[in-house]
């Protein structure tokens, strides 16, 4: 079995997000960036899956600016065996990387395409759901258990009301939730053995598809501050604040 | 052109979150028809017709359609575009699930988690866990739009009657097979929609010490809610996480116990109308969201909590 899994850069989960004065995004000068938590998940499902013996080949892709191959060179520190960087300027909306990771699906043939259910740059949570409707494969959204079984996986997934258990037939995109797994470190050797593995460039206006946007972000602004609260002496305190001042008990 | 609201439901009744986006796709236009797909859902069809704002149910009915699976909901949705400007659900895990499908099928950027209905075609939606809102217009001719339910509120739900109508089924998609929903069944109310959450976190120590929560939410009617940490170390089932990747939860009363307030956190309640924090740790940025907080050892606290909520009088339900 090939796995095929998608990374994505984006701000680190830790960095505190300054909207510009401008309001036409949020600062990324001079800020930590890092893979998307959920897709460094799907990673180390793919190298638990090949240390299995149930897969022979982990590719990892990715599409986005120059830097963006950090987070392939990460994923193949951790054991992917080959990268793609899909080299695009600026971001794209989820519509368009599905379509890209469309042409890549075309051409590397996997039987199974992992990512991080979501992004938490954009919080879409589109790109998997759109790329198995572009392919018409099967899709296991929000994941958080896969037992691989020959040319099937059975998949929990995490619901609202609490878990769903499927079967998927290959091939299928799995979305990985961050209770899936707890992704390893990359040792230093590895990291070191990791220059030494392919990147293969491939530039998205080759690939022939339409990433023009649909959308337009007229503004991003700051949300609403809460006004500053105030600390309480005890529990009694706390009760009669809550019960005569704010009155919702 | 009018839109179509994509019900939620267990075949039996509606879900409550469809009424919040119900009242949010009348804000996008006044003609709204709903799509109701299931397997003997006709009661929850019926529920729908009777919702106000809703113009015309249509009903699609098919044995592959009762356990709600997108690959089998998308291809019906498809079909009925046509007739929509825009194609409406509650961006919960059931609509993050299916909308995207959708989306793809009809070449349409989606624009996801909505909390603001700022035209038919402009929309105010959370990014970077709600540290930033976005105002997003789409230039697509047919939209595809998912609603924070929490952000608006739910339609009356009695005194309409329009008519229902039935669609044909679309074929079965057979590379995904259901086989199990283990749903928690709990008598306390829902964490999406209850007036009351109280919250455990990290500082719990163990799934034993929520009993410490539960008797409070209990005493309180409230409902349970966890942050991830909490829910990852198995005290708690995953149904209970409130946060940028688990529940929004906008309460008029937030308890936060023994949760330092990662920004994922902070991402699914600081809308809450009022948020008490309980921690021993008088730096954890939970404080700065707090409009009370008391800084102490959750576990003198929660029974000390307890006894004064047992001294009253009266407790608002």
């Amino acid at each position: 079995m090939k796995i095929l899994v998608a990374v994505k850069r984006v701000i680190d989960y830790n960095v505190q997000i300054r909207v510009k004065e401008d309001g036409t995004g949020v600062v990324t000068d001079n800020v930590k960036m890092s893979t998307n938590p959920p897709d460094d998940n799907a990673i180390e499902e793919a190298v638990k899956i090949k240390e299995a013996g149930k897969a022979t080949e982990i590719v990892a892709v990715t599409v986005g600016e120059e830097k963006a191959q950090e987070t392939v060179r990460k994923a193949l520190a951790v054991g992917a065996d080959r990268g793609i960087h899909v080299k695009v300027d600026g971001t794209l909306e989820p519509l368009a990387v599905s379509k890209i990771l469309q042409k890549i699906v075309d051409k590397e043939k996997p039987d199974l395409v992992f990512m991080g259910k979501q992004a938490i740059d954009d919080d879409c949570n589109q790109t998997g759901q759109m790329l198995s409707a572009l392919l018409n494969w099967p899709q296991a959204t929000f994941a958080s258990k896969i037992d691989v079984k020959d040319n099937k996986l059975e998949v929990t997934r995490e619901i609202d009301e609490g878990l769903e258990t499927i079967e998927i037939n290959v091939p299928a995109i799995v979305t990985c939730d961050l209770r899936l797994n707890e992704p390893r470190y990359a040792s230093l050797p590895n990291i070191m053995k990791a220059k030494k593995k392919p990147i293969e460039e491939i530039a998205a206006s080759d690939l022939g598809v339409d990433v023009s946007p649909r959308l337009e972000q007229l503004k991003v602004e700051e949300p609403p501050k809460r006004k500053a609260g105030i600390k309480v002496a005890n529990v009694a305190e706390l009760v009669q604040k809550l019960k005569n001042e704010a009155k919702v008990i | 052109m009018s839109v179509l609201l994509i019900a939620e439901h267990n075949n039996k009744e509606l879900r409550p979150f469809t009424l919040n986006a119900a009242t949010a796709a009348s804000q996008i236009d006044s003609d709204v028809h709903a799509v109701i797909i299931g397997q003997n859902s006709a009661d929850a069809a019926k529920q729908l017709s009777e919702l106000p704002v809703v113009k015309k149910v249509l009903s699609v009915e098919g044995a592959h359609y009762e356990n709600f699976t997108a690959e089998n909901f998308a291809p019906v949705i498809v079909k009925l575009a046509d007739n929509y400007s825009h194609i409406v659900c509650s961006a919960n895990t059931f609509g993050k699930n299916l909308m995207p499908r959708i989306a793809a099928h009809l070449d349409t950027s989606q624009v996801s988690d909505i909390i603001k209905v700022i035209s038919a075609d402009t929309f105010l939606r959370p990014i970077y866990a709600g540290n930033a809102f976005a105002t997003i217009k789409s230039n697509d001719t047919k939209k595809c739009v998912t609603i924070r339910p929490t952000s608006f509120d739910p339609c009356e739900s009695a005194g309409g009657s329009a008519p229902i109508e039935k669609v044909d089924a679309s074929e079965e998609f057979s590379n995904t097979k259901f086989i199990k929903r283990e749903e928690i069944k709990s008598d306390r109310p829902e964490l999406g929609t209850a007036r009351i959450v109280v919250s455990g976190g990290r500082g719990m120590q163990s799934g034993d010490n929520f009993k410490l929560i539960t008797e409070i939410a209990d005493k309180l009617g409230a409902a349970i809610g966890a942050s991830r940490a909490a829910v990852d170390a198995g005290y708690i089932s995953n149904d209970h996480q409130v946060g940028q990747t688990g529940k929004v939860v906008v309460p008029d009363l937030y308890i936060a116990v023994g949760i330092s307030g990662a920004i994922q956190h902070l991402a699914g309640m600081k809308e809450s109308k009022v948020i008490v924090a309980i921690n021993k740790d008088g730096e954890a940025p939970i404080f700065s969201v707090a409009d009370y907080g008391l800084e102490g050892d959750l576990f003198e606290v929660l029974p000390q909590f307890m006894e004064e909520l047992n001294k009253l009088n009266t407790i608002q339900k």
